[in-house]
């Protein structure tokens, strides 16, 4: 039988929510980057432009092959031999928003490719520039689309934060091993960090189930 | 008519791989002339509106607009495949009116009358509105103005399609099958406006349909297609009343019997 201590779970509570706060910064800045970056990729592959295409699909095969662990680890570790010093927090993010860009961009490109063949004709016929074709017709078609996969993204990141306690960022199960280091009772600290997941991850892949519904799963 | 043509096809040749669409085409259309392409399928006619479109290029010869080439540009005293900055220019005087109607779903009906307008032609969006304002009436949809596409039926749809691509202001205006997606009641709408525009504009058209009827008091010209050829080039009444070609005889008593 598992002995549960309340008021040392309701001690340990706060310092648990301000580890968690950390994991929803990274999760959140880590997603802006890797949507931002992913877009990027997805364009450049598409259009074909030359040379960062080849570029492009090499970062993205190498990347996609590789853990993301090691990835924070060189980020962290090996960048300063090369004079860049990043905070734990600022190569977490980087090592996060990076390797779901790889990830990001292979959902973007099915929404591109989603779009008929008879929009880009269209614009052709209207001889609109490229940047009105990417922005004013495939983009605003593409993304609606793709935004639950995107969201599943999120989820996923949210939940491989933890890794980052590997390059001393205290994200909220660094909180709890801190916590089981002083008192000896691992049982509260993380169970309840497993909780604090479940409370976010769980509604918000219900969120995007519904999402799913309105505009129709990719 | 002016003796200039406004299209030049000369030697044109495209292929698909090893399968020749069209090969060693020529032919001429002058400006303002109204130009039916039929033929079974397969026979190349819509390929020859989407080479004029740049929507595909050609293997071998050259096509030019207006006088200025489509896929080539002359650098040097030679003649080098276009770049798109080219094609662009020389683009923005041919509009196309796709059987699907391709509308841009995300805009309303005045976005996509004003997005090329605005932003290829620099008119201001004042100007772009007057200009789709004036357009949607003539097509008769002035009350749908605010709607989406997906709000509006096929024939509804086409009609702002074809609004579309006369708001540019086009000099030539290729027309790919524009009824054939279409329900049988809506058509008879689509070809009474694509004849009012043959008769108050001076612009030049290509056509590609199986509505004979239509080809017949809209066009001043028809052009036969069979295996990649012109197999035969008469006035109208000429081609339906007496065709010379055994092919064209077949073909016709096959779609006029259909229909």
């Amino acid at each position: 039988m598992i002995d549960w201590d309340w008021d040392y779970a309701i001690r340990i509570l706060p310092a648990l929510l301000g580890g968690l706060r950390v994991t929803v910064l990274a999760t959140l800045l880590g997603s802006v980057l890797a949507f931002a970056l992913g877009l990027v990729f997805a364009v450049v592959r598409r259009n074909r432009v030359p040379v960062l295409n080849q570029l492009v699909w090499g970062f993205v095969e190498l990347w996609r092959s590789t853990p993301l662990l090691v990835q924070a680890y060189l980020i962290f570790f090996v960048l300063p031999d090369v004079g860049v010093t990043l905070s734990p927090l600022t190569a977490g993010v980087l090592a996060l928003g990076l390797h779901y860009a790889c990830y990001t961009s292979e959902v973007y490109r099915a929404g591109i490719d989603a779009v008929p063949q008879g929009q880009w004709e269209a614009a052709t016929a209207l001889s609109l520039p490229t940047s009105r074709v990417w922005l004013g017709v495939v983009l605003p078609q593409a993304i609606p689309r793709v935004l639950p996969a995107l969201g599943n993204n999120v989820i996923s990141m949210f939940k491989e934060v933890p890794l980052l306690l590997a390059i001393t960022v205290v994200e909220v199960v660094a909180t709890a091993r801190q916590i089981t280091a002083g008192s000896f009772r691992p049982v509260e600290p993380f169970t309840m960090a497993g909780i604090l997941f479940l409370l976010i991850s769980y509604p918000a892949a219900i969120l995007i189930r519904r999402l799913e519904r309105r505009v129709g799963v990719l | 008519m002016s003796s200039e043509p406004m299209i030049v096809f000369a030697g044109v040749e495209k292929r698909f791989g090893d399968n020749v669409v069209l090969s060693d085409l020529d032919f001429t259309v002058a400006p303002a002339e109204h130009v039916t392409l039929i033929g079974p399928s397969g026979s190349g006619k819509t390929t020859i509106l989407r080479l004029l479109m740049t929507l595909e290029k050609v293997n071998a010869g050259t096509i030019s607009v207006g006088g200025r080439y489509l896929s080539h540009m002359e650098k040097g005293g030679t003649l080098v495949p276009a770049d798109e900055k080219y094609s662009r220019e020389v683009r923005k005087r041919i509009g196309m009116v796709f059987q699907q109607f391709n509308l841009f779903p995300n805009m309303t009906v005045r976005g996509n009358l004003i997005e090329a307008p605005t932003r290829v032609l620099g008119l201001s969006k004042e100007e772009a509105n007057s200009r789709a304002v004036e357009l949607l009436d003539l097509v008769g949809l002035g009350e749908k103005i605010d709607e989406h596409p997906s709000r509006l039926s096929g024939g509804q749809q086409q009609r702002v399609a074809i609004a579309r691509a006369l708001a540019m202001r086009p000099d030539v205006l290729l027309l790919d099958e524009v009824t054939s997606a279409l329900d049988p009641e809506l058509v008879a709408g689509v070809l009474s406006l694509l004849r009012d525009i043959g008769e108050t504009t001076d612009i030049t058209i290509l056509c590609v349909t199986h509505e004979m009827g239509f080809a017949q008091d809209f066009s001043h010209r028809v052009m036969m297609f069979d295996g990649g050829k012109v197999i035969e080039d008469a006035a109208p009444d000429q081609m339906f009343s007496a065709p010379e070609h055994p092919r064209t005889k077949e073909f016709l008593a096959a779609v006029l019997n259909r229909s």
